[in-house]
């Protein structure tokens, strides 16, 4: 299947899972006993959190197959994932916030989780920053790749330390199950899988936005230089 | 491995000369830091009534900012001078070059701390003759410093210079900051040496993690 063809199927398959989602998460699921509606906002701030996580590691996974084989592919990959990892965990970091306002009374607290997310939110977007600020596209890439693998060992670094104060984030995943409803269980598996989707259709369309630029410049040497 | 143990000192060598002969990185850093401390007590004079406990906070701010200054300034220096291309033409590994940057680094840190930790202690109030302090000190400012010697070679070589540095390393050395931070407040507070002991030896694990990546991802920074 060539690559146009690959995103033209994603995009079908994210927009049916994504209809489906928006009308289990606002209409099916039932609404929670003590929140209220308000705690409908679960179905997207923790899909958002998981593909922030989610995108990270594959940038990481990505920088590291860059600094060994040094195709430019990898460091494509590895940009397009992190930003989308910044975009996600902007999501969850809002939406966390406006969920944390009725609940907890306060826009913002210093847990682990939030204080990681916010933590790695500054050190990524300054690491795209450094990108953009280096003349040389190689160098430029291989400081990326190093950056993004410095970050995400750093990740469980900064989550141990700040797990050592008091935490109010409720713990979802136990090892006694899931504390949730059957219904809302299944919608949120519904939403994960559907935000997972939406970022490979993302992704893909990133990366290839990358190849075509990386292309124009190339034909813009090759014919306008003479 | 004699020859890299060569290598190392003589980086550090032709750094603590440099030094010598300017004097720059040093008083900077000092006076910037003893700045830290001082504006800390004027921001703190009007609202907190016991400015001792926000001490612990206050120093490592002063600290890791007067750093944060001594990181570009060395580094800088390198990049100016073409320093660095001779370094890199030197027959030694990449790890040896970041090891020997990385020792001077550290001294530049520890040097100008030893000389604010005595006017702090005036400054504040607070008694700093705690030899397990010292430990923390030293422990702190090595992981930063780590870190600060990777981050600080890339940064140098980007239109931005200095201001690039801050925003990567601060983020990145939260869990040192946190373990430092949090065992001077705890020596500070005469508290037991049990509850110390924790997060000196976090400070050791992350030190350790932080100076083996520095290590690793040192030869894919100075590549060239």
């Amino acid at each position: 299947m060539s690559r146009d063809r690959l995103l033209t199927v994603l995009i079908m398959l994210t927009t049916l899972a994504m209809l489906a989602s928006l009308y289990l998460v606002l209409v099916w699921v039932p609404t929670e006993k003590t929140m209220g509606v308000i705690q409908r906002v679960f179905y997207f701030h923790v899909p958002s959190a998981w593909v922030a996580f989610l995108a990270f590691a594959v940038a990481a996974v990505a920088a590291l197959l860059f600094l060994a084989r040094r195709q430019e592919h990898w460091d494509r990959v590895e940009v397009a994932s992190l930003e989308l990892g910044i975009v996600f965990s902007t999501v969850a970091l809002i939406t966390g916030s406006i969920w944390a306002r009725p609940i907890w009374n306060t826009w913002w607290t210093w847990d682990p989780r939030l204080t990681t997310t916010l933590v790695m939110w500054i050190y990524y977007v300054a690491s795209l920053l450094l990108r953009q600020m280096v003349d040389s596209p190689e160098r430029s890439a291989r400081f990326g790749a190093v950056l993004a693998i410095v970050g995400f060992v750093n990740v469980p670094l900064v989550f141990l330390t700040i797990r050592l104060w008091r935490t109010i984030h409720p713990v979802l995943f136990t090892t006694e199950g899931f504390g949730l409803a059957p219904e809302m269980l299944l919608t949120l598996l519904i939403s994960l899988g559907t935000f997972t989707l939406l970022y490979f259709c993302l992704l893909t369309a990133r990366v290839r936005l990358e190849s075509l630029q990386a292309r124009l410049a190339q034909l813009r040497d090759q014919y306008l230089s003479e | 491995m004699k020859n890299a143990w060569r290598g190392i000192a003589a980086i550090v060598r032709k750094d603590l000369t440099v030094e010598l002969r300017t004097r720059e990185t040093l008083s900077t850093s000092f006076v910037f830091a003893l700045l830290v401390v001082v504006i800390f007590n004027f921001a703190f004079e009007l609202r907190v009534d016991n400015a001792a406990e926000l001490a612990p906070g206050v120093l490592w701010v002063a600290f890791t900012f007067a750093g944060i200054l001594a990181l570009n300034h060395s580094m800088v220096q390198e990049r100016e001078s073409g320093c660095m291309e001779g370094l890199m033409l030197a027959p030694v590994e990449r790890s040896v070059i970041y090891l020997g940057k990385f020792v001077a680094n550290s001294l530049y840190m520890l040097l100008s701390e030893a000389a604010v930790l005595p006017l702090f202690a005036v400054l504040f109030g607070v008694n700093v003759a705690i030899p397990l302090l010292w430990l923390v000190i030293l422990l702190g400012t090595l992981g930063f410093s780590a870190a600060g010697t990777l981050f600080s070679t890339m940064t140098v070589s980007t239109r931005a210079r200095e201001a690039l540095l801050p925003l990567l390393l601060f983020p990145a050395t939260v869990p040192i900051l946190i373990a430092a931070t949090k065992s001077t407040g705890l020596l500070l507070d005469q508290r037991p040496v049990s509850e110390v002991y924790l997060w000196i030896r976090l400070l050791l694990a992350v030190d350790t993690i932080t100076l083996v990546v520095a290590i690793l991802g040192f030869d894919y920074v100075l590549e060239e």
